[in-house]
């Protein structure tokens, strides 16, 4: 009898200490794969960047280039894709705080939203290039940044409702007590009151979309040469990376490194900075 | 524009009767508040539009092929023959293989955090682990690509094939081309995509376990093995599958790392270390090539597919993981 608990104790230890052993193993599998990531990034992408990347376009196999025209490419893109995003996803996202409470039509909303939130991104490419691409028969950038723009919203909105619903219902008393609309009170107070907020939310956004691929293959394309018109395809960072790393020249797959550095550098200190902005004050 | 009317002197104004500026106002915040209502209308808008467009595209390769494009693994541009089931079996494969690593993992790295790590680190390791899940599905691609195919082939592959007996199930399960770009490195990569996903749900979940709840388990004597095990996890098991489907939505859906490593070869996989394809990453590869216009409504039809898996997926995801949000 005493033998039997003695050795039942012993198993639960034992088990116990399987399982710390385990979960521990686990999670520095998922800090190692970071690590060995980046690790192998800066490697590879270390060699290829130089001022060059940034100040020349990019070359015929074999010749001295850069990435300047996919550079300026991904911030045009980007940049006019967050413009939409920002206003549609702030408005949508105050709607759904302010004045759509206890609504049916707020819960579908907010539940599409949501959906939206996680739909897979080359979707979204096909669904603007049935509406901008194929009825204009033509690839451009603008139709680019419409699909980017089409998975920043709600990111955007989740963030605004969620930092607008923390904001305190005092603060609306006292705006309307002073004789303010609704509407002046949620300009005037409650955005101002949650800037750094919404600016998280923005950069959130920001972060998802600037490493996307897959919707801007068949909606800005790319173009080899530097442009800045918004009708004709252009170039970004991932589908020249795209392009580059399935190549088989190696100066371009160490382009495609160096791109590849440069754009995850940028993914990941704008994570970095909306986090540090709220102190992990919302959740995800 | 708020006009200061706040002494009225004048004795012919009664003092109940509102101020000057309130239709203007009223006008004004009517056009705030529907300005905000088209907004939110117009992001409905956007996945009603998603789902017809794709369903409009791809409504020709339905009507030619019927209901044999789900099942016909036939996809030849050449005779404009096109036939889903490869596609869509390796999506669900991969989809599937990447949970089963996954799971394991992000619970593993969740219980670690939430039990075992001093808060102090945990706090950094999720910030590390939710990075994970920042870095572009590009770099996976690349990484995927240049980095783990080569190992695998080396260091995994090709040691496992020259181990087992010829003409032997295991010879049959572990058969390919030894270049390390196949359905298993693709779902490897893919489990790696997704554990940040998994594991920073399930750790707000356990963070929500009320704690009399955990020390009550610990007061009569539990490990804390068996408090995760006997008192949490069956504490957090509806939300949990929430969790675990999201994580399968974004595999379901995810592109350019699975289009570098997958081998893109049409038909159903034939073993663990075969070629194939998976419906994002054929519509990637074939879309801006594609030769005629109904390869392109194939394609189309194939992302209407695609997006009826996956909605399936997220929905129930979203169903369980917030349903005091959808009340």
């Amino acid at each position: 009898m005493n033998g039997l608990s003695f050795d039942r104790h012993t198993r639960r230890k034992l088990a116990n200490h399987v399982f710390v052993a385990l979960t521990t193993g686990a999670t520095l599998f998922a800090i190692g794969a970071l690590f060995l990531i980046l690790y192998s990034l800066v490697v590879n992408g270390l060699g290829g960047l130089n001022l060059h990347v940034f100040t020349l376009d990019q070359p015929p196999p074999g010749e001295l280039g850069g990435l300047r025209n996919a550079v300026l490419g991904s911030v045009i893109i980007c940049v006019l894709a967050m413009i939409l995003a920002v206003i549609v996803g702030i408005l949508a996202g105050t709607w759904l705080a302010e004045y759509g409470d206890g609504s049916k039509l707020a819960v579908v909303v907010r539940f599409l939203n949501d959906v939206l939130l996680s739909a897979p991104s080359i979707l979204v490419g096909l669904f603007v290039y049935e509406v901008m691409v194929r009825p204009f028969q033509g690839f451009s950038a603008l139709s680019g940044a419409v699909a980017l723009a089409f998975l920043a919203t709600p990111v955007v909105t989740r963030t605004t409702e969620d930092i607008l619903r923390l904001q305190a219902n005092a603060l609306r008393e006292a705006g309307m007590a002073l004789g303010a609309s609704k509407g002046h009170v949620i300009r005037a107070v409650i955005w101002r009151a949650s800037r750094p907020g919404l600016m998280t939310g923005a950069l959130l956004g920001f972060a998802r979309i600037s490493g996307e691929t897959a919707p801007l293959l068949f909606t800005s394309l790319g173009n080899p040469f530097l442009s800045f018109d918004l009708t004709q395809p252009m170039a970004t960072l991932p589908t020249t990376i795209f392009q580059f790393a399935l190549s088989a020249y190696d100066d371009w797959r160490s382009l495609a490194w160096a791109g590849a550095l440069l754009i995850a550098g940028a993914v990941l200190s704008v994570n970095i900075l909306g986090r540090v902005l709220t102190r992990g004050s919302i959740q995800k | 524009m708020v006009s200061a009317t706040l002494a009225s002197t004048d004795p012919a104004v009664p003092r109940s009767e509102p101020p000057r500026d309130i239709p203007g106002k009223r006008r004004d915040g009517r056009f705030f508040q529907s300005l905000c209502f088209s907004a939110a209308m117009l992001l409905m808008a956007a996945l009603v539009g998603l789902i017809l467009s794709l369903a409009w595209g791809g409504w020709p390769a339905f009507e030619k092929f019927g209901i044999g494009f789900l099942f016909s693994s036939e996809w030849n541009p050449v005779t404009d023959e096109y036939g889903a089931a490869g596609p869509i079996v390796g999506t669900l494969i991969t989809a599937v293989l990447s949970l089963v690593m996954a799971l394991p993992l992000a619970v593993g790295v969740a219980v670690f955090l939430v039990e075992f790590c001093p808060q102090r680190i945990a706090h950094w390791l999720g910030i590390a682990v939710e990075l994970l899940a920042g870095i572009p599905s590009i770099v996976y691609g690349m990484w995927g690509l240049f980095v783990l195919a080569p190992w695998f082939a080396e260091h995994v592959q090709m040691p496992l094939v020259m181990s087992v007996e010829p003409g032997s199930w295991l010879d049959r399960l572990f058969a390919g081309v030894p270049n390390g770009a196949n359905i298993f490195t693709a779902s490897l990569i893919l489990a790696v995509m997704i554990l940040p996903y998994i594991a920073t749900v399930f750790r707000e979940l356990l963070l929500s376990v009320p704690s009399h709840v955990r020390e009550a388990a610990y007061g009569v004597g539990c490990t804390p093995f068996e408090v995760v095990r006997a008192i949490m996890l069956p504490y957090i098991r509806r939300s949990a599958v929430g969790a675990v489907m999201l994580g399968l939505g974004r595999a379901l859906g995810e592109t350019m790392a699975v289009t570098f490593i997958i081998g893109n070869s049409h038909g159903y996989p034939t073993s663990l270390f075969s070629s194939g394809s998976t419906i994002a990453s054929t519509i990637a590869n074939e879309f801006t090539e594609a030769t005629g216009d109904m390869h392109i409504a194939s394609l189309t039809a194939l992302g209407f597919v695609l997006f009826l898996i996956t909605f399936t997926a997220i929905a129930g995801a979203r169903l369980l993981l917030g349903a005091e949000r959808y009340r």
